[in-house]
């Protein structure tokens, strides 16, 4: 299993599944991430700790605790 | 005359303010990040006949109730009364935007789409055909621009004949799995002749997505007894089918795929990425993991440095206006006290807050900039991590930037962070980024004990410094007060635009009329009442004491005992007896009683601050009463350690009066106010005490 965090930036990668509950999802879903969508990695903050992500037009900031409950397929 | 009551409707940073402004007269706060608007506003104007009532609501993503300000529009919708949902979405990214759509349309209600930024699809190549799409799904179709201020009365046109036409018929198709489903339970309803004021259809849609309200509804019907069975068994069939047992992932799955059908036929895109990768390419440099952080400080030192630099050109001839008025005016009124209380009361009262009018205006402009370029964002990405070191949320930046300007719409955008005990870190936090009343002294400060050169990186330090102390203040009170898990992170970072001019000078000028309004209102009467209590009782035998001393000597000693008959005097005036009162208190702090008075006077507004010092210093002056400029007054009068304690106090101690209010309102109970007078009253004095004691070891 794959992880948004494990991606590059610059890379991209298909959401496979979120493991998150609640109001994150609910919010993850209506930032549409759900399975099948591209995400694009754009930008890591300087500790790792946020991350800038790209789905669909939106860009979207994201805490590494959060990005990881992303789980995700790496594209070629 | 005909009604009309619009609810506004959409995701957040879509222009729905932005919208109501540019139909009507109305001023509402517009900026470029998700969560401006937080409460509901009523906007009325007249149209071809009609009475408009539009409604403003806070954006939501989704038709949820997570967050303080998506309940107020997810109550609005339930529970109130209007007659349509002017549904605002984002032309540029319609995907994203019609899921909320998609939402609304399963309530029932009529709606009118409004396709806003069509300026912006247009720049960046995406044609929409809104005929189709309003074919396709029922919906009334308007597309706008509230910038370019076009199809505004088409939009309108089109909200009159949806409310005259006596139904809308909505065509919202799910997948062929869910589509069976819910005709098993509609047809369910219309046997038992079930009816209520929204569709069966939909109804059957809202208890799939299990909708709570509806259940609550159901529950209660002796119907429920066969239906209940009939869900249980779709509710599996759907979860089978989507994978998922989570409905809300495959009611947004299932309204994704109807967008995406709906897109695919009404949108044509031609290169897209052009223009998108220009905030990409801002973004590289503005959020770069290195640079990001130093360029955001620069830009922050930079504002500081030009309120100071520029600020000070027109503070000169401000000043000087007002003393020529002072003399002018006191030439032409012969009774002495009136005299006083004009020139000595009001009008140094008054005229030592605007003096500073120049400044708030530069940050002033400095926050609306910060707000309608989409750097907000990007400066809560930025310091998330920071942040969080602290235990507060990346998105508390944005409530605590607005505290720069003033604390009192802060505590209100507070209510974008979900969690409350987040949202109430944050509200105690807010007073510790010095607002824009509280610059007047920063200024008169910095500019009375530094030179030009420094004193706009003094007042860069203040600010940092207060910033800081706050930080600090987070983490302490988030190891006590407000312990528990961490709050999700999950912002969306918007487009950079170019600020309207139009719409910043708008900004600007009404906050600076609303400083002025101040200035000449609540701080004239202040300045009045410190002048009267400063100024009485008239102590006779004091003064016919000094006067035939001063007849005895020659005229240079003379003038002497005449400036200490006017320290006397003011020291046996009622606020100075209260200040020497109150003085032992703050002694520990350095500061004489009329220092300790204009902190005390600040508790009702910052700006008080100065302007009690402006009468007192201009009453019981004793260095010169010719000396112009409270700045000298001030530099000769208040040994620099006492400065910096009390600049230490004015940074922490609690908010002014209003804010105060706000804060308890929002925090939800007086108790915490007095939570927040004990928490700012001892970090001040503590923090005071020692700086004074440090600056003494210094100097
Ligand atoms: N180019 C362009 N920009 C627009 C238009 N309408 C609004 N904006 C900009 O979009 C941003 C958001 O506008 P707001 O009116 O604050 O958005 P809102 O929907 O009220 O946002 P919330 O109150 O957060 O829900 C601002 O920067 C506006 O200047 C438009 O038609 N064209
Ligand atoms: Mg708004």
């Amino acid at each position: 299993m794959k992880k948004l965090t494990e991606c590059k930036k610059g890379s991209s990668c298909t959401v496979i599944k979120l493991h998150a509950s609640g109001p994150l999802k609910q919010r993850l879903l209506s930032f549409g991430m759900m399975k099948g969508v591209r995400i694009e990695l754009l930008e890591y903050s300087a500790t790792k700790s946020t991350v800038e992500i790209k789905v669909g037009k939106m860009r979207i900031a994201l805490r590494k605790e959060e990005a990881e409950l992303i789980e995700v397929e790496i594209n070629e | 005359m005909n009604k009309i009551k619009i609810a506004l409707v959409g995701q957040p940073n879509v222009g729905k303010s932005m919208l109501i402004n540019s139909i009507s007269n109305a001023h509402l706060h517009v900026g470029n990040f998700t969560g401006v608007t937080v409460e509901k506003t009523a906007v009325m104007f007249e149209f071809q006949g009609y009475k408009f009532t539009v409604i403003d609501l806070p954006g939501t993503y989704a038709f949820t109730d997570y967050s303080i300000e998506e309940r107020v529009t997810h109550d609005y919708l339930c529970n109130e009364e209007y007659d349509l949902i002017l549904n605002v979405v984002d032309a540029t990214n319609l995907e994203k935007n019609l899921q909320l759509t998609a939402e609304l349309m399963t309530m029932s209600k009529k709606i009118v789409l409004a396709i806003n930024m069509m300026d912006e699809a247009d720049a960046e190549g995406i044609a929409i055909d809104g005929q189709y799409l309003s074919e396709l799904t029922g919906l009334p179709v308007a597309k706008v621009s509230a910038v370019a201020r076009t199809g505004l009365e088409e939009m309108l046109y089109l909200a009159i004949k949806t409310h005259k036409a006596s139904q809308q018929e909505l065509k919202l198709i799910f997948s062929e799995a869910l589509e069976e489903e819910i005709t098993t339970i509609k047809a369910y309803l219309d046997r038992h002749k079930f009816k209520a004021s929204i569709s069966n259809r939909n109804i059957a849609i809202n208890l799939l997505q299990k909708e709570k309200k509806t259940y609550r509804t159901l529950h209660d019907n002796p119907i429920w007894i066969e239906l209940q069975p009939l869900l249980v068994e779709a509710d599996k069939h759907v979860s089978l089918h989507h994978n998922s047992d989570d409905i809300k992932e495959v009611f947004a799955e299932e309204y994704l795929a109807f967008n995406r059908g709906i897109i695919a036929e009404t949108v044509k895109a031609e290169n897209t990425e052009i223009k998108l990768s220009m905030t990409e390419k801002i973004d590289r440099i503005l959020i770069h993991p290195v640079f990001g952080i130093p360029i955001f400080l620069f830009f922050m030192w930079g504002l500081f440095q030009l309120t100071f630099e520029v600020g000070s050109i027109p503070m000169e001839w401000i000043d000087g206006f007002f003393s020529w008025f002072g003399e002018l005016i006191g030439s032409s009124i012969s009774n002495a006290d009136v005299r006083s209380l004009v020139v000595d009361g009001i009008i140094s009262g008054v005229g030592a807050v605007v003096l500073f009018i120049p400044n708030i205006v530069i940050l002033f402009i400095g926050i609306a900039l910060l707000e309608s370029t989409g750097y907000m964002s990007r400066v809560a990405f930025l310091l998330d991590g920071f942040f969080h070191k602290f235990g507060l949320h990346g998105q508390s930046f944005i409530p605590l930037v607005t505290g720069f300007g003033c604390s009192i719409p802060a505590y209100m955008s507070a209510r974008v962070l979900k969690n409350d005990r987040d949202r109430l870190l944050t509200l105690f936090i807010i007073g510790f980024m010095s607002c824009g009343a509280r610059l007047p002294v920063y200024v008169l400060f910095a500019g009375a004990f530094f030179s030009e050169h420094h004193a706009g990186n003094i007042l860069f330090a203040i600010y940092i410094g207060g910033a800081l102390i706050g930080l600090a203040a987070a983490k302490v009170l988030r190891m006590t007060a407000f312990k528990g898990l961490d709050e999700p992170f999950v912002m969306e970072m918007p487009k950079y635009r170019l600020p309207a001019l139009k719409l910043i000078w708008h900004t600007v000028k009404t906050k600076t009329w609303m400083y002025l309004k101040k200035a000449g209102t609540f701080i004239a009467a202040a300045s009045m009442l410190v002048w009267f209590l400063s100024n009485y009782p008239h102590n006779a035998a004091l003064e016919a004491s000094y006067a035939s001393q001063i007849e005895s000597v020659g005229e240079e000693k003379a003038s002497v005992l005449r400036n200490t008959l006017k320290v006397e005097l003011l020291e046996q005036s009622y606020l100075g007896r209260i200040g020497k009162f109150i003085e032992p208190v703050f002694t520990p702090l350095g500061f004489d009683w009329k220092m300790a008075v204009a902190l005390q006077a600040g508790l009702a507004a910052k700006e008080v601050v100065v302007s009690t010092l402006g009468v007192l210093y201009a009453l019981g002056d004793k260095v010169d009463a010719e000396n112009s400029g409270l700045m000298k007054v001030i530099s000769k009068n208040i040994p620099f350690p006492s400065a910096v304690a009390f600049i230490v106090v004015i940074m922490i101690y609690l908010p002014c009066l209003a804010a105060s209010v706000v804060f308890t309102k929002e925090a939800g109970g007086i108790k915490y106010f007095f939570y927040l007078f004990a928490l700012t009253t001892i970090v001040a004095y503590v923090l005071a005490f020692v700086a004074y004691r440090l600056t003494l070891l210094i100097v």
